[in-house]
């Protein structure tokens, strides 16, 4: 019954209740919901300004930022722009434009 | 092993025979005593739990469905102005299919503040997607927790065990406690397929759109279908071991009636008393004890009541509005079903003592009238 789903590329097939789990419980994880498209505003880091302090890393509600190779990265599959790295960044090393320019 | 207790007691044993793994509690009169208890049980190393306290029954609530999320067995206890304020939390414990078995004991909604017996604080979480069992004895309090877990775990639904305030939760009865080993048996560990769990994350109860909610309505609903063989099948397998036999409705003297009268709770077990004293002055009269409302044992009553001429509804509850609500519930179960004529009476509202003469009187008026009457109030001081 239970439906093991280990690999975040494959994807879920549902065709009707038959095919879910009993309550709204994710089958696999939310790494499938690639919240990135939401996106209206695309921030970037300057990484001649950054200076490692991770605060954004820290604030990213979802979290979209990683730490690659000790420098923070936007992951732009789930950062949905809500900008709050930007605010929140004491070198305003980040900056950001609108989407789809 | 029998002892006497009072049935709040005997609601704190059936929780500690069950193994609960997770209390949490708020306090209100009638429940207190029965998670005081628990906590003292617990306090005294008689039970492997965790007792929390918290600061409201809707924390209560959200407590044990966190429990219960992560696989383990949770348990509380409220009442009235307690149960309503956990209402959100219901619809979550429901959708979210967790095996919570919480007792309620049965005391009317304030105001006028009121601690006594009426059934309008369950029956207004009816439609939460709980099964509903309303209990008549101190005996079938603790039984009932017991198939409770049992039934629950295995459809993945909620139990709410109702029961009268002092007419029940504070009066003693003998019980008879049943052996753990055999308890242990008929009720093993939980084994949830899902559960919340750091070595296989998953999220639960997320954002679910319209592609997917109205399935998991329609799973809940599936459940409650199932839930009335597994609930029958748990009591059978109950009585297997200590002799007492449960379902989701319990009939007395029905078979040659030609008047039963329909009941739940404390009025029900008065009602067999008095369907003895007018089957003694040559009345045909039965009782059906509607045991569990949801998931509603429709084609159980059915059975019971084909072959009759009139039914008698008493209720300790009333939709503002319309009528009582087991007579409702009743009615549109006979509708397309059966033609049989009902009259629907009102008593015991905050508490009001229903004796025998009472439930004797509404039985010779229901003989007496052949005409169906949705709404009699029994005794109101007008």
């Amino acid at each position: 019954m239970v439906i093991k789903f280990q690999n975040n590329d494959k994807p879920v097939i549902i065709t009707g209740a038959k095919d879910m789990p009993p309550m709204a419980a994710a089958l696999g994880s939310m790494l499938q919901n690639k919240t990135g498209s939401w996106r209206n505003v695309r921030p970037i880091i300057d990484y001649d300004k950054c200076i490692k302090c991770f605060i954004c890393w820290k604030v990213c509600p979802e979290p979209a930022i990683k730490i690659v190779d000790e420098l923070p990265v936007i992951d732009y599959d789930y950062c949905k722009g809500c900008l709050m790295c930007a605010e929140e960044c004491p070198k305003d090393a980040i900056d950001f434009e609108k989407e789809g320019k | 092993m029998k002892k006497t207790m009072m049935g709040n007691y005997a609601a704190s044993w059936g929780a500690q025979l069950a193994r609960v793994q997770v209390i949490a509690a708020y306090p209100i009169t009638p429940q207190t005593l029965i998670v005081e208890k628990l906590s003292d049980i617990v306090a005294d190393g008689e039970l492997d739990a965790k007792f929390i306290k918290v600061e409201s029954e809707h924390s209560a609530m959200a407590a044990c469905i966190g429990a219960s999320a992560t696989g383990a067995r949770a348990y509380t206890a409220t009442s009235a102005q307690g149960l309503a304020l956990m209402h959100e939390m219901l619809h979550w414990a429901g959708l979210a299919r967790l095996p919570i078995v919480m007792t309620n004991v049965n005391r009317a909604m304030a105001p006028g503040w009121s601690i006594w017996a009426d059934q309008n604080d369950s029956l207004s979480q009816r439609d939460t997607g709980w099964m509903q069992i309303y209990a008549s004895s101190a005996q079938e309090i603790l039984d009932s927790t017991l198939i409770g877990y049992k039934v629950s775990e295995k459809v993945l639904l909620p139990t709410l065990i109702s029961f009268d305030a002092f007419f029940l939760s504070h009066t003693m009865e003998v019980v008879d406690m049943p052996e753990i080993e055999l308890i242990d048996k008929y009720l093993p560990p939980y084994k949830p397929d899902y559960k919340m769990d750091v070595n296989d994350p998953r999220s639960f109860g997320a954002l679910t759109d319209e592609q997917y909610y109205y399935e998991f309505r329609y799973k809940m609903q599936k459940a409650m279908d199932e839930a009335v063989d597994i609930i029958k099948e748990a009591g059978k397998e109950y009585e297997k071991i200590t002799g007492r036999a449960y379902g989701l409705v319990h009939p007395y003297r029905c078979e040659d009636a030609d008047m039963i009268l329909v009941t739940s709770g404390t009025i029900a077990d008065t009602t067999n008393v008095a369907v003895d004293e007018l089957r003694a002055e040559g009345k045909k009269v039965g009782n059906l004890r509607i045991r569990v409302i949801r998931p509603y044992p429709k084609k159980e009553i059915l059975e019971v009541v084909k072959g009759v001429k009139k039914l008698a509804v008493i209720d300790r509850n009333i939709s503002p509005g319309y009528s009582g609500i087991f007579s409702q519930e009743l009615k549109s179960a006979l509708y397309n079903e059966v033609d049989i004529p009902v009259r629907s009476y009102i008593a015991g509202l905050g508490g009001r003592d229903v004796k025998i003469e009472d439930i004797k009187d509404m039985a010779n008026d229901a003989l007496k009238n052949d005409a169906p009457n949705d709404l009699i109030w029994k005794g109101v001081k007008i």
